[in-house]
């Protein structure tokens, strides 16, 4: 077996944001992770890539520790957030949550206004103090997700009642507005039209350097788009990890050249 | 010669049986002659025999069960030995069914001299009626099975014509109820506008005073607002008091923390709380809980402390009602998308702040259809009533006092000696009518805020 490039020392992180070293997750009896390890970079968007069921969200997932909500998973081995276990019992999962923002596959507002969507968070963590402050808040948020535009009109609308897309730049609004440090995307775009598409492809290069960003992706135009670092994950294990037109263009692995070239997937 | 439906259905059924083993053979002989591929299989053929010879004839059978007895008295009224009956009432009913009785073979000998004239008359008439019915019903039923019988080509779609009659026989299986229950109304509206023409409907609605057997009836002796005072007071106020936030926080409970284990048994559990029978839970609170609230009534020194009081029956049916709002408020958190619960936990909220700030919105609506029924079962329910809050009709809010309920006003209507046609005993029904309308109402209402809800998610 050829030996799995997990971290290459081209990368050239020196400031990692996340380290995750020999994670492994299991669901009941059934190991959906092995022995991942991986660095996440401050500056950067990070992509990962695989065909269906090789665990890249199960992955994501474990990075804000939302597996913990599923009663059979289990998670090993060591992920750090700027140096500090995540999984240590001192830990305060929400606090972590607050830090590492989730935006999921499916645009999940809350049947609330869109003021109210924005303002959840930063209300339930004290970081408005007073009505004038959330305003600032959430015209910030909805301004850097590129909505506010459509919206400013309309904030005591709901929520649902917006398009998909429109939800789905709510929800990064949603995310941006507790002011995390890293922002975990699950597979953004799988619900959305092109054009929409398009406009949160757009909005993840205007957000890169402002937050750390991991993104899951099954498109791989989309991972080449938008990230400067790819991960292939087959399988439950990491094949390979580095700078993305490496991987597009001069794959190491026998594997990821399949699945780039479109041998499976 | 009687008319015994039990024995005739039997008969058409194994009629119908021949018939299905003949459509099948024949639909079979004529494939094998002709050569043809046959549309559908024979049994097809035979159920659509079977079906046209049994259904029919099953219908009429039915329908002349319920009328024939009607016909049979008409044609006796109109004998000669009917003339010298006593125009109405109670004893020429007698003398009908005991002539009946003696003429069916139910007894030997008529009771009332007055009735041997009539039993001749009855046995023809039951005789000839029977007759009748029996060779319509089987006219009916040979027609049926002979129309079914000889459309049978190899090309005749059987298997589309028995989906539809089965069709059919379901949709009339589900008119049942709803003509049963329309039916029921009926009866109540007729035996309310009887009371309505004795005392005026606003009387009924407005009046403050209520003592229907006080044989006073100038006086204010009808008036509803006690009742209905007492009715609100202990299903929609003490008993959701109890049963809501119970019930929501065993919802909550048991789909946001429960482990999979203990929802496996505690919902359950709930689920036989709400098949206990409410004699039992009548029980509980007048021998148990009521006592127990006089006492603490007394030791707080509040006047008018009863043995049988509001609180005691709302506090117990409340504990009746947990289950369904429970198993509603359940259903409504449950149908929450769980993307919801995620969304809000990556934005670092606690289960907690989830389940008050986005569960809880989120399933309101769902939450609220269950109030309504609940409330509407509450209203409705009355063996609690009667046995824990007492009958006497007082106007007051005091939770410790006795108050009375519609339910429990019905049933003490409706015991005892009485006659049909007093203002007193009309009295039960035009209860029962406002009852039925407001219960009615509030499960339109429900169901339509549930189904408005549901719209939301789907």
């Amino acid at each position: 077996m050829t030996p799995l490039t997990t971290t290459n020392d081209d990368l050239t992180i020196t400031d990692p944001k996340m380290k995750a070293h020999g994670v492994d997750v299991f669901y009941g009896e059934k190991q959906a992770i092995k022995d991942v390890s991986i660095d996440v970079g401050t500056d950067l968007v990070t992509a990962f890539i695989g065909p269906s069921g090789c665990g890249k969200s199960t992955f994501l997932r474990s990075l804000n520790r939302m597996n913990d909500t599923v009663a059979s998973a289990r998670v090993t081995g060591r992920i750090e957030l700027d140096g500090e276990d995540i999984y240590a019992p001192s830990m305060d999962v929400v606090q972590l949550r607050a830090r590492v923002g989730m935006v999921f596959q499916k645009p999940n507002p809350f049947p609330k206004s869109i003021y109210d969507n924005v303002g959840y968070g930063p209300r339930i963590h004290g970081l408005a103090p007073a009505k004038a402050d959330l305003d600032v808040i959430v015209e910030r948020a909805l301004v850097r997700a590129g909505l506010w535009d459509e919206v400013k009109d309309r904030l005591g609308e709901s929520g649902t009642a917006l398009s998909g897309g429109q939800q789905q730049r709510l929800c990064i609004a949603r995310a941006i507005a507790v002011d995390p440090e890293v922002i975990l995307m699950d597979e953004p775009c799988s619900a959305l039209d092109p054009i929409a598409t398009a406009k949160i492809e757009e909005l993840i290069h205007e957000l890169r350097g402002k937050y750390a960003i991991v993104i899951v992706t099954h498109n791989m135009q989309q991972a080449a788009r938008v990230s400067q670092r790819t991960a292939f994950f087959h399988l439950g294990t990491l094949v390979e990890y580095g700078k993305t037109t490496d991987i597009f263009t001069n794959p190491r692995q026998e594997r990821t050249k399949d699945y780039i070239t479109g041998r499976y997937g | 010669m009687t008319f015994n439906a039990a024995a005739l259905l039997l008969l058409i059924a194994g009629l119908a049986l021949i018939g299905w083993l003949a459509g099948r053979a024949r639909s079979a002989l004529l494939a094998g002659r002709t050569g043809a591929k046959l549309h559908s299989r024979p049994q097809y053929h035979g159920w659509y025999v079977a079906l046209w010879l049994f259904a029919p004839a099953a219908i009429f059978l039915a329908v002349w069960s319920s009328v024939s007895p009607a016909l049979i008295t008409n044609s006796v009224l109109a004998s000669d030995a009917a003339q010298n009956l006593p125009a109405f009432g109670f004893e020429r009913g007698a003398i009908l069914s005991d002539a009946r009785n003696v003429a069916e073979g139910h007894q030997a000998t008529v009771r009332i001299p007055a009735a041997a004239a009539l039993v001749r008359p009855y046995a023809d008439a039951t005789h000839s009626y029977a007759w009748i019915g029996i060779a319509a019903m089987l006219a009916l039923a040979l027609a049926g099975g002979l129309y079914a019988f000889t459309r049978i080509r190899p090309d005749f779609r059987a298997r589309t014509r028995v989906e539809k009659i089965v069709m059919a026989l379901l949709l009339v299986a589900s008119l049942v109820a709803i003509l049963t229950t329309f039916g029921i109304v009926l009866s109540l509206l007729f035996e309310s506008i009887r009371f309505f023409r004795l005392v005026p409907p606003t009387e009924l609605l407005f009046g403050t005073h209520w003592a229907p057997t006080s044989g006073a009836p100038q006086d204010d002796t009808f008036g509803g607002i006690p009742l209905f005072w007492g009715t609100i007071l202990i299903g929609a106020i003490i008993a959701m008091i109890v049963a809501i936030p119970i019930g929501m926080m065993t919802a909550v409970y048991l789909t946001q923390y429960a482990a999979p284990a203990v929802r496996r048994w505690v919902k359950p559990l709930l689920e036989i709380l709400a098949g206990v029978p409410t004699v039992v839970y009548g029980y509980f609170a007048a021998l148990t809980i009521a006592p127990a609230l006089r006492e603490f009534a007394v030791m707080l020194g509040i006047p008018n402390a009863s043995t049988e009081s509001a609180l005691a029956a709302g506090i117990v049916m409340g504990v009746m009602i947990i289950p369904f709002v429970s198993s509603m408020a359940d259903d409504s958190i449950n149908a929450v998308p769980q993307a919801m619960r995620d969304g809000s936990l990556a934005l670092g909220a606690t289960p907690n702040e989830t389940i008050r700030q986005v569960l809880i919105p989120a399933a309101l609506p769902g939450v609220m259809g269950g109030i309504l029924l609940a409330v509407s079962r509450a209203i409705g329910e009355t063996m609690i009533v009667v046995m824990a809050a007492g009958l006497s009709a007082n106007l007051t809010a005091n939770p410790f006092a006795s108050v009375t309920t519609v339910t429990a006003q019905i049933v003490k209507l409706l015991t005892g000696d009485q006659e049909f046609d007093s203002a007193k005993t009309l009295a039960a029904f035009a209860l029962g009518l406002v009852l039925f309308l407001v219960t009615l109402l509030l499960n339109i209402v429900a169901l339509r805020v549930v189904k408005k809800y549901r719209e939301a998610y789907e």
